[in-house]
């Protein structure tokens, strides 16, 4: 077992090696190195049909038209695109957009630079479960509404919007629904036959795809307008200009190819392995599950160690690759905007530990994490003040503080 | 975030880790500082002999690294010094010895502090 172990496949995952194979056909002189745009000799035409089935699979995988697929370069500027591009075309019918306040920030800042520009934005309140509730939502509904974007799965605590119904009542108003895909695609069922959106973000490393290569499903019938953020040679139907990386196009299109055929089968093995972890740590005292625990997907556990300060839970970690609640760049702690949108204290937040876990991941690997765990948190608490107050019963939010 | 070798020791082996029995004794004195929004709760104990010298030192600290340390180094720097020259420890010292980087002076200081509230309070148990 070699250390650290990657236990942080929410932030990216590596790519398969059977994509990796792939993709090193679609470089060199030996390769088909062609650009999928050049009309007038077979080099273009072999990348353009490597590109074509590439689109297929991704399609498939979601059940869509593979017309309806835009390549980007990431999830990022699949929300940047879905949102301004729809913001701006439909922007004459109304400037409301609603969103909500866990979203990732490759929408929210987004919506915020479009608040610049001069839309409104609201930004929904989640359940403390993390889940939306659509009563709050249609309550923020307005006739000046063009666009709702809620993400599918939440990147950091991993619960499962019902966009079915979100879909619905934006159907039944007329308004456009938009979906970050990033953390589903691949790891839960998406059918877009049946699903009501109009737009899906979607990313290829999260799914054991290569960085930089993303796309948006943009729904043709009835036909989504977008007015392009990407100016240029008129590529994808000319809402994204820019050559297509055929290898990194080939490589999501294999990685999607392999999640539909596995996805099923490696899910199993991911509860089984994250029931392992968390049977391993729930005893644990004062330890928590930060989102819903039935709605959301197998391979995150977002979790709370309460009176453990969480840089120096991070250092007991050490030979855990994870992302931690808090981000501890500067001199005051910034606690994740995510966790506080459930209304949790900033203490809480930073002692909370993201754990997602993946393809590669062993049993091996996850015994040795709860060992650390059980260690690590055992000796921070031996050596917490607030650990002793809270076993003498002490309401720590009673105490008067010494700030400083 | 890089920590100096001297925060890494004292974060692994960190000395004097624990309480004073009975802190309502006279020659304790506790000080507790910080607060749990901030990051950072230092508790420092002082046990102060008839002579005014100390003569050992406890801490527990809710902290990160720096902070830990920090509490840590202060407990082996207050023994066997008098409570004026323990008052007379400077944050800039526990910095310098502990190459804190600058977004984690405020640990230093909060170990300062804690010696301080310590003396303190072994003062006024002794009025």
């Amino acid at each position: 077992m070699k250390l650290p172990i990657y236990l942080d496949y929410s932030a990216t995952t590596p790519v398969d090696p059977r994509v990796a194979e792939k993709m090193m056909q679609y470089l060199s002189v030996d390769g088909v190195y062609g650009n999928p745009a050049s009309r007038s000799h077979r080099f273009g035409w072999q990348a353009e049909e490597a590109v074509d089935i590439a689109r297929n699979q991704i399609a498939d995988l979601v059940n869509a038209d593979p017309r309806e697929i835009v390549f980007t370069s990431g999830a990022t500027e699949s929300n940047n695109l879905a949102i301004k591009g729809a913001a701006n075309f439909y922007g004459k019918k109304g400037k409301h957009i609603i969103t909500s306040k866990t979203e990732h920030k490759a929408v929210l800042d987004t919506c915020r630079q479009l608040e610049r520009e001069g839309y409104e934005v609201t930004y929904l309140e989640p359940e403390t479960n993390g889940i939306i509730d659509l009563a709050k939502l249609e309550a923020a509904l307005r006739d000046d509404t063009v666009l709702v974007s809620i993400m599918h799965v939440n990147n950091e605590i991993g619960v499962i919007q019902d966009i079915q119904a979100i879909g619905e009542l934006c159907r039944s108003k007329k308004i456009l629904f938009h979906v970050d895909a990033a953390q589903s695609a691949g790891k839960i069922e998406i059918d877009l036959q049946a699903l009501p959106v109009d737009m899906m973000s979607f990313s290829a490393h999260k799914v054991y795809g290569p960085k930089g290569i993303g796309a948006l499903y943009v729904q043709r019938k009835p036909r989504i307008r977008l007015e392009a953020q990407m100016h240029g040679g008129g590529h994808e139907r000319g809402m994204r200009s820019g050559t297509l990386p055929t290898h990194q196009i080939v490589g999501m299109g294999e990685a999607f190819a392999l999640a539909k055929q596995e996805m099923a089968e490696e899910n199993a093995r991911i509860r089984s392995l994250r029931d392992r972890f968390w049977n391993g740590i729930k005893d644990v005292e004062e330890t928590y599950v930060n989102g819903d625990m039935e709605q959301r997907v197998v391979h995150n556990l977002n979790v709370s160690f309460n009176y453990v300060e969480g840089e120096s839970l991070m250092m007991a970690l050490k030979d855990l690759a994870v992302s931690s609640g808090s981000a501890c760049t500067s001199a005051s702690l910034e606690p994740s905007y995510v966790l506080r949108a459930l209304g949790m204290n900033d203490e809480l937040a930073h002692s909370s530990i993201r754990f997602s876990f993946g393809r590669f991941t062993t049993e091996e690997e996850v015994d040795y994490a709860v060992k650390v765990i059980h260690e690590g948190i055992a000796r921070l608490r031996e050596m917490s003040p607030l650990w002793d107050m809270f076993k003498d019963g002490v309401d720590l939010s009673k105490v008067e503080w010494a700030h400083h | 975030m890089a920590y100096s070798d001297k925060v890494i020791d004292h974060y692994e082996n960190p000395r004097n880790v624990g309480s004073f029995e009975d802190k309502d004794d006279a020659h304790i004195g506790t000080g507790m500082v910080g607060a749990p929004a901030c990051g950072d709760v230092m508790k420092l104990q002082l046990k102060v002999g008839d002579d005014g010298v100390i003569e050992d030192a406890k801490f527990k600290t809710y902290g990160c690294g720096s902070a830990i340390a920090s509490s840590s180094l202060v407990t082996e720097w207050v023994k066997g010094k008098t409570l004026d020259q323990a008052s007379e420890l400077k944050n800039t010292e526990i910095a310098e010895e502990l190459a804190l980087p600058p977004v984690k002076i405020h640990c230093s200081i909060l170990a300062e502090d804690a010696i301080k509230a310590a003396i303190a309070d072994y003062k006024k148990k002794n009025a």
